[in-house]
């Protein structure tokens, strides 16, 4: 619940959903805490906190980040908290961002070819 | 201990937050209608009842583009029956992929829709993917390849679905 509140806090001030992936993502913990469930999916904070040499205040701070941003979802199993990654904010911004840039550079590339060919022509 | 571990990797979850009412995010689960025009397109069909049944049917352009490629695309692509149902706020089926033939030995999986409404008119909609004994079919739905080359997976089609209830647009418009 506490989660919901803060995403709406930040919701409200006009932060968009990019703006916190790309701020949880610039900070090499929390990108090493991604890949580390990347590798392996539903994770205690117990577990997580093994990798690290943080306090588990640390990590935990930083799992809140991941989870503000969506890109962690934590979910109760039994007794235990499981953290699971969650690649949909990620998909959105390559779809926002990468696939933008990346047609642009290749139909760029296209037009050379074709401007080369014309010219051996 | 073995078979908590097992559950977990087989466990997958994706979230995403949509500007539209949990009514909205529902129908657009839940309405043949609605499902044609997002991810792989395809329209569903739900006995909205705890035991009821599901079934996702192929939309004509996949059918075209099966007998064009040389393979044959079933009737129903994916099957289930209805687990839990408390529109519009969790759905529960079982889900169980027919077209393809390398997922026979798999286990059928269970998809749970959690949606919950948040200030603002937004919804956060949860996917839960419970894999267990279906490693391939895992595979499959966590593929991050191109849509047009048969990947996407779940990511993909909430991305799409996203994008379809707050744009009226798909992401490949």
């Amino acid at each position: 619940m506490v989660l919901t509140c803060d995403f709406l806090v930040t919701y409200s001030l006009g932060v968009t959903d990019d703006d916190r992936v790309f701020k949880a993502l610039a900070d090499p913990t929390r990108r090493f805490l991604l890949d580390r469930l990347f590798e392996r999916d539903g994770r205690t904070l117990t577990e997580l906190e093994s990798e690290l040499e943080m306090t588990r205040f640390g990590v935990m701070k930083h799992l809140r980040v991941l989870e503000d941003a969506g890109l962690v979802v934590a979910r109760r199993s039994g007794r235990e908290k499981l953290h699971f990654l969650n690649p949909v904010p990620i998909r959105l911004i390559h779809d926002r961002w990468i696939d933008k840039y990346t047609e642009r550079r290749v139909s760029a590339l296209a037009d050379l070819k074709t401007e080369l060919e014309e010219e051996t022509a | 201990m073995s078979t908590i571990t097992e559950q977990k990797q087989a466990t997958q979850v994706y979230r995403v937050f949509i500007k539209a009412t949990p009514q909205a995010v529902w129908d657009a689960i839940t309405k043949p209608e609605w499902t044609e025009r997002y991810g792989y397109g395809g329209t569903v069909e739900y006995e909205m009842r705890k035991g009821g049944s599901y079934r996702h049917l192929p939309g004509a352009d996949m059918v075209k583009a099966g007998e064009e490629h040389g393979f044959p695309i079933p009737d129903v692509i994916i099957d289930g029956e209805v687990l839990e149902a408390d529109p519009p706020k969790r759905l529960v089926h079982t889900w169980h992929f027919m077209m393809a033939p390398d997922l026979a030995d798999d286990a059928v999986g269970t998809v749970t829709y959690e949606l919950e409404e948040l200030e603002g008119g937004v919804t956060r909609l949860t996917l839960i993917h419970e894999l267990k004994g279906a490693p391939a079919t895992a595979l499959m739905v966590s593929s991050d390849e191109d849509p047009n080359r048969g990947g996407g997976g779940w990511a993909w089609v909430l991305s799409d679905l996203k994008t379809l209830l707050e744009t009226g647009k798909r992401l490949s418009d």
